[in-house]
């Protein structure tokens, strides 16, 4: 089994990295381009079914910082 | 005085903060490792720059799982005080000893460079020796400096007095071309609600010996001294 946990900054935070993305995608001939935000998305494998508790935890307390992001969890 | 400078794996500063505090009458300092668990003859810690586990999932992130923290916690929580320099200070926001957090640089970049900081409040025991409204300049060298707490933070920060040192202009006046990389409220240095953790990104360590350029960062060493 997989857990996809994503990571975003969270709506209030600059994200100057975003911004700078979406510039190169309209310099690139996306001109439609709108507010772009760059996160990261992390793989975890199991060999069975995860302790979906324990993976929240860790996902607010060591994946992402809650002052400046936000998580979701999606299982496979 | 005895100062400990923690060691990660990926710290850089860590010979840095040794050698400039040997160069303080009355103060000896020693490394503790990451893998230690006990602060116990120290009288101070210093939570030193660099890149600790490679600033790997965030700066600070990692660190903050070391065995030793739990120690520094400890040390906190009794009073003891504790200083973050640059990566200190993101373990320390990661550790939650200091509100919020250090995000990327406004405009991406690395900055390595001297600038100038305003002493908001002299009257902690990191700045004691200095007074209200001086102007320090230290170097900063980080990529993701940028403070960051939501409103009510920055709120709580300001009306306890707690922003020690602000980015400014080499006359004092703190204006955004001052902010370097895009800190809220051009903040570069707090203190926790005790007074005795305090974190900032410029590097004191590296303002102590006239041939780099500025002793400015003297005071805040000499502050820890003067009890």
């Amino acid at each position: 089994m997989k857990a996809i946990v994503t990571v975003m900054p969270k709506p209030s935070v600059l994200d100057p990295q975003g911004a700078a993305t979406a510039e190169a995608m309209k310099h690139l001939g996306l001109e439609s381009v709108g507010r772009v935000r760059v996160g990261k998305s992390i793989e975890i494998e199991f060999p069975s079914a995860p302790d979906e508790a324990k993976l929240h935890e860790i996902a607010r307390d060591l994946l992402s910082n809650p002052v400046i992001e936000d998580y979701s969890i999606q299982i496979l | 005085m005895k100062f400990a400078v923690i060691r990660f794996p990926g710290s850089n500063c860590d010979q840095d903060c040794l050698r400039a505090l040997q160069t303080f009458e009355g103060a000896s300092a020693d490394y503790v490792w990451h893998k230690d668990s006990s602060l116990a003859g120290f009288d101070v810690v210093v939570v030193p720059g660099g890149f600790s586990y490679g600033d790997y999932l965030r700066c600070g992130a990692i660190a903050r799982f070391s065995p030793i923290m739990a120690a520094v916690k400890k040390f906190a929580a009794e009073g003891g005080p504790v200083i973050g320099i640059c990566n200190g200070f993101q373990i320390l926001c990661e550790s939650h000893l200091l509100p919020g957090a250090l995000v990327r640089n406004r405009d991406l970049h690395f900055i390595c460079e001297h600038v100038h900081l305003r002493v908001e409040n002299a009257s902690t025991r990191f700045t004691r020796t200095l007074s209200q409204g001086d102007v320090l300049r230290i170097p900063i060298a980080h990529g993701e400096g940028c403070y960051f707490a939501d409103d009510a933070t920055i709120e709580k920060l300001e009306a306890e007095n707690r922003v020690l040192v602000r980015y400014c202009n080499a006359r004092g006046e703190v204006t955004p071309e001052a902010n370097p990389n895009g800190s809220r409220n051009n903040i570069a240095g707090i203190c926790n609600e005790a007074g005795n953790v305090f974190g900032l990104m410029p590097h004191p360590e590296r303002a102590c010996d006239a041939l780099l350029g500025s002793t400015d960062g003297r005071a805040i060493f000499q502050s820890l001294l003067s009890v």
